[in-house]
Formats: structure tokens, C-alpha cells, sequence
């Protein structure tokens, strides 16, 4: 998974042309078996990053959305290092630190992400890990370039099958605890009163966030992990209020991205990273500036939908 | 016994109509709605209170006063079953307390929502009522099918409790968005929609203009006496709800005083209560103002002559 350069230019060099022939474009864009592989993981990925970032914003987790991200980096050289598969290594790390932090904010009672000390502690403990690994493994340096910023390209079918098991799984959990976690995440005191696990629930979305974060680095890298965990829900939460249309939003919102920046990256010299942040960046801008507009009388206030 | 629990409750005598309206009740207006019976409560090693008696009956307005820590909240999470009992008895609506009971509503101190909170109003009192639910969400059903007249209904019991307290026109606005007391109107519909016999509020009137605590105050009211639901209301200033009040629990020291507002709130019973001082002071509008209450428990000075 690792070995494959982050641009298009050595895969399919010069035989890429863009024409105004739609159809034609497609047959060249799945003409290869690591661009539909890249599609398969990127789609899934978007589904889980997209759902499970909506409640990760809702609950003010960012950040240790990204604490995870750097963990799992750790995760996938140590794992590369022992000659594992970097996604085993990345899902392992990522379980472990949410079960750590579950841990640690059991004690404190519920855990103040803003002030967030042990998790920035954590978070460099596990990159000064990660540049141990590195340093032991030699000849690597490319394979910490595509970690850092995405190596969709070079996923394997044993990845993606792994990517897919994972995401059903964690969905499948998702869906089932949706309702009561989002109670626990807005009210937590009305949802423990009116006897929701809320301290269980909030373990186990740390450990639904570990599979997503895990998923999300393989595409966007530890780096740029935000544009596809956070920036899509955030988008989505400015625009509308209704929970299930903002987790909606999200995952489209999230699978737009994913798929429109693999075809731009394939038919340019460009990484497929930059295009994916690009288009987050560019979508959570004009949502922002369009709120700036003076509104209008006829919508009520604070929503677009 | 050495209590100082002074509950005068007279023998519950409803009339004619009260018992017939409420026939169909699963418990009659003659049994407590809560009983606690020589109740006591530790908390951090220590006992809050102790030897608690008390017997609230149906549609009684009730509000919980005492200086901060002298274990107020904790008395309403007792009743919720969030905290076991140290020592005593305790039924609420004829049963052994247990947690998450939907006759229970809820509303804790605090809360006000942070501006970035882009929830609407209305799927916040909807989590009232399906948050504790397992599974699909209901949007998800009514696509598929299956649970739609469920569904429905409960989208008119959500409609309702908004309806109820007024904020039909700002419900469908972020919760963020909205003034202290635009969201503790809609947190008092999400602890009603439910249909609860019993309200637990703590602090509703807390952090809200005095405009919105006389409006918060008399919906309370109204609720209480029109759906014959059991209000009990910790509070800090007990003014703005004292046209209303039926009883007032007065926690101090330790200790409780139980009675109607003219019985409690007297220079004697608080001097007593808090063994120093006290004084009751009643403006010309019929305010009252309590000098010389100690603000904080300060377990240091008072340890010696608490009764727990």
C-alpha cells in the first residue's frame, strides 16, 4: 500500500488524456485495477468518515479525531516495520489510544476535550514513536510521505477488504446506538437520568471514531485527516439543524470529495490529498461566506434548509 | 428521633371532581407521589442530610431551598436514582426508585446551550422521548415502512410539549441560537414530553432577566395545575415562585425544615435550622429576604453542630 508515489505521474503517465467525452473519461478512469481499488476504499472510507465526523464535531472531539491520526501513524510503520500490514498496525494503535483515553476520562469523570493536555501528549509521544520506527525501518521515506498525505493509490484488494469489513461494522453499530448517543452527546445529564449508558456510549464512539480515523488516514494521510472527518460534518452542521439530514449531508458531502479529487488527481500530475482538502476547503468557504450575506426575511434565521 | 423534620402535612383530602378526573390514574391522589422515610444521603464520605421525612402528594408544587452544597441537586438525583440512599426509605409513585422511569422529567442546572450547538430546538425535546431508544431513527422507519403511525404520534406529542410551553415559533431554530430562556422553555418541553407525573427542576430560573423568570414560573404553574403534575424545584431566590408555592423544603445543616413558605420562612424556624441568627425581612410587595444565611456550606465552621 505503501509504495505507490502520491501523484499519478509514474502509474499512468503519459496515456491519461481528459476529453470533452464523459463516457471516455470514466473507461480511462477505471481502466486500472488500483484506480477502482482507490474508488472501492475511498467510497467506503467517505461513508464511515462522513457519519461518524458528524458526531464527532456534535461532541466537540476533534481533536481527538486527531490524536487518533497521529497514533495510527505510529501504528502503520511499527506494523511495516514487523512486516504487517500497515492498515492492521493503524486500526491496532487507533483501538489502543481510544481504549487509553476511554480509560483516563473514566477516571476524571467526563473529559474536558477543549483543555485536551494528555491527549497532546499522547499525541507527540506516538510521532516521536512514529520517527522511531522510521528511523529503524531503513529505506522509507516514501512510504512516511504517503502516510503523512494519503496513499489511496496503492491500496491492495487484502485493504480493501479489510477497509470494507471494517466499515460495515462500524456503521452497523453506528446506526444502532445513533439515537441514544446523540442524546448523550447534546444532554448528557438528561440522557444519564433517563438511564442511557452515557459513559459507555462514550467509550464506544471512541472506539467507532479509532475504525474511522484508522480508515481516513489511508486515504487523506495523518496530515490532512480533517478534510475528510471534519470538514464535511462541519460543512453540514452550518447548513442545516435536522440530525438526520446534516449526517445525510455529511457523508455526501464526504463522498463528493473523495471521488471528485481521485478523478482531478488522476487526470493532473497532482496529489490526490491536495485536491480532497481543496475542495473541502473551498465548499466550507463559500458556506461560511453565504452566511455572511445579509439574510433574507423569508428564511428563518440560522438555517439554509 | 432527632429530627427536626417539620412535616405538617394534613390528612390528603381530595375532592369530588380531582379524584374523578384523575380515576383513571394508575396511582390514587391518597398515596405519596414520593415518600422518603428517615432518608439520609452520603456523599464524598460524608452525610449531606439526614433523617428526611417526606410525603409529597399529587399536583404539589414544592420548592428546595438551602445555601449551595447543602445537597439540593443531590436530593433530585436521589429521587431520580442516580444516587442510592444511604440510609431510609424511598418510593416514588408507590415503587422502589429506579433510574431512566419516563414519569420522571427532568431538567439539571446549568445548562445553556454553546452558540455552536446547530441542533433544532424541537429534535432536542424529540430526544425526550426517543433518545433512550435503541436502533434506526425514526425518519429511517418511516422510509421503510414499518412505525409509521408510531411515528406520527409521536411527532404530535413533540408538537404538543412545544405547543405547551410556548415556543412553537422558534423551535425549529438552533438550539444555540437561542436566548436562556427560549432554551430552557424548550428543555422543560423535552422533560414534559414524556408526560411525566412527576418534574424535577433544578434551577430553572437560574441565569434568566427577571422577565423570563416570572414567565418561567407561572408555565411551571400552570403545568403543575392543569396536568396535575408534581413539581419539585430547587431554587436559589425564592421570590419569583413564591405566589405559587404549596410547600418549601429548607435544607441546612443537615437538617430539613418541611412546611408551607409562611411556616418555614420565619426568623424562628431558619435561626433554628442553622442554629444562628436569621433573619426574615418582608418588603412591602411581599418579597422576602433572608439575612444572615450563610451563602456556602462551609463544612470547617459548621461540622460541630451539624446533626449528620
Amino acid at each position: 500500500m505503501l509504495h505507490t508515489p502520491i501523484g499519478f505521474a509514474d502509474a499512468a503517465a503519459g496515456d491519461v488524456q481528459l476529453s470533452w467525452n464523459l463516457i471516455a473519461d470514466a473507461q480511462q478512469l477505471f481502466a486500472y485495477h488500483f484506480m477502482q481499488n482507490a474508488f472501492l476504499a475511498g467510497t467506503l472510507i467517505a461513508l464511515l468518515a462522513g457519519a461518524v465526523g458528524y458526531f464527532m464535531v456534535l461532541r466537540g472531539q476533534s481533536f481527538a479525531g486527531h490524536m487518533l491520526a497521529n497514533v495510527g501513524f505510529a501504528g502503520a510503520v511499527g506494523a511495516k516495520l514487523i512486516g504487517w500490514s500497515p492498515v492492521v498496525g493503524l486500526l491496532v494503535f487507533c483501538l489502543g489510544a481510544a481504549l487509553g483515553i476511554g480509560v483516563l476520562g473514566e477516571r476524571n469523570g467526563r473529559m474536558q476535550w477543549g483543555q485536551g493536555v494528555a491527549i497532546g501528549t499522547v499525541q507527540t509521544f506516538a510521532l516521536g514513536l512514529g520517527i522511531l520506527f522510521v528511523q529503524l525501518s531503513s529505506s522509507y521515506a516514501a512510504g512516511i510521505y504517503t502516510l503523512l498525505f494519503g496513499a489511496v493509490l496503492g491500496i491492495s484488494d487484502r485493504d480493501v477488504s479489510i477497509i470494507a469489513g471494517t466499515t460495515v461494522v462500524t456503521l452497523a453499530v453506528l446506526v444502532t446506538i445513533a439515537r441514544p448517543l446523540l442524546f448523550a452527546s447534546i444532554d448528557p445529564d438528561v440522557a444519564e437520568a433517563r438511564g442511557v449508558p452515557v459513559r459507555l456510549l462514550d467509550n464506544a464512539f471512541l472506539v467507532l471514531l479509532a475504525f474511522a480515523t484508522a480508515q481516513a488516514v489511508q486515504v487523506v494521510g495523518v496530515l490532512l485527516i480533517f478534510a475528510l472527518l471534519v470538514t464535511p460534518a462541519a460543512i453540514a452542521q452550518q447548513v442545516t439543524a435536522r440530525p438526520t439530514a446534516a449526517v445525510a449531508l455529511s457523508i455526501l458531502l464526504a463522498l463528493l470529495f473523495t471521488w471528485v479529487g481521485l478523478a482531478i488527481a488522476y487526470f493532473t500530475p497532482y496529489p490526490v490529498g491536495f485536491f480532497i482538502t481543496s475542495l473541502a476547503f473551498g465548499t466550507y468557504g463559500l458556506v461560511r461566506l453565504f452566511q455572511l450575506l445579509p439574510k433574507t426575511r423569508a428564511r428563518p434565521q440560522g438555517e439554509l434548509l | 428521633m432527632t429530627s427536626k423534620s417539620r412535616d405538617i402535612d394534613p390528612v390528603p383530602q381530595p375532592t369530588r371532581i380531582q379524584a374523578n378526573a384523575r380515576a383513571e390514574a394508575f396511582i390514587s391522589t391518597r398515596q405519596n407521589v414520593v415518600q422518603l422515610e428517615r432518608a439520609g444521603v452520603r456523599r464524598g464520605g460524608r452525610l449531606l442530610w439526614c433523617n428526611m421525612e417526606l410525603n409529597v402528594r399529587q399536583g404539589e408544587f414544592i420548592a428546595i431551598l438551602g445555601p449551595n452544597g447543602a445537597g439540593k441537586s443531590t436530593l433530585l438525583k436521589t429521587l431520580l436514582g442516580l444516587y442510592p440512599l444511604h440510609e431510609g426509605r424511598l418510593t416514588v409513585l408507590g415503587a422502589p426508585v429506579r433510574r431512566g422511569n419516563p414519569a420522571v422529567g427532568y431538567l439539571p442546572q446549568r445548562r445553556t446551550f454553546d452558540t455552536d450547538v446547530r441542533v433544532r430546538g424541537r429534535d432536542i425535546v424529540q430526544l425526550g422521548l426517543d433518545g433512550t431508544r435503541w436502533g434506526l431513527p425514526v425518519p429511517m422507519l418511516k422510509r421503510f415502512g414499518g412505525g409509521k403511525a408510531r411515528a406520527r404520534e409521536e411527532q404530535r406529542r413533540v408538537q404538543q410539549a412545544i405547543e405547551l410551553v410556548g415556543a412553537t415559533a422558534y423551535a425549529h431554530r438552533p438550539i444555540g441560537e437561542l436566548s436562556g430562556g427560549e432554551q430552557q422553555r424548550l428543555l422543560i418541553a423535552q422533560a414534559l414530553v414524556t408526560r411525566p407525573r412527576i418534574l424535577l427542576l433544578d434551577e430553572p430560573l437560574d441565569s434568566l432577566d427577571l422577565h423570563s423568570q416570572q414567565a418561567v414560573s407561572a408555565l411551571i404553574r400552570s403545568i403543575s395545575q392543569e396536568y396535575q403534575v408534581t413539581v419539585l424545584l430547587v431554587a436559589h431566590d425564592i421570590n419569583p415562585i413564591l405566589p405559587y408555592l404549596d410547600r418549601v423544603i429548607y435544607i441546612g445543616r443537615g437538617q430539613t425544615a418541611i412546611g408551607t413558605p409562611q411556616e418555614v420562612i420565619t426568623s424562628e424556624t431558619l435561626s433554628q435550622l442553622y442554629d444562628s441568627p436569621i433573619e426574615v425581612l418582608q418588603t412591602r410587595d411581599g418579597r422576602l429576604v433572608v439575612v444572615g444565611q450563610p451563602e456556602q456550606v462551609t463544612y470547617h465552621a459548621t461540622h460541630s453542630n451539624r446533626v449528620c
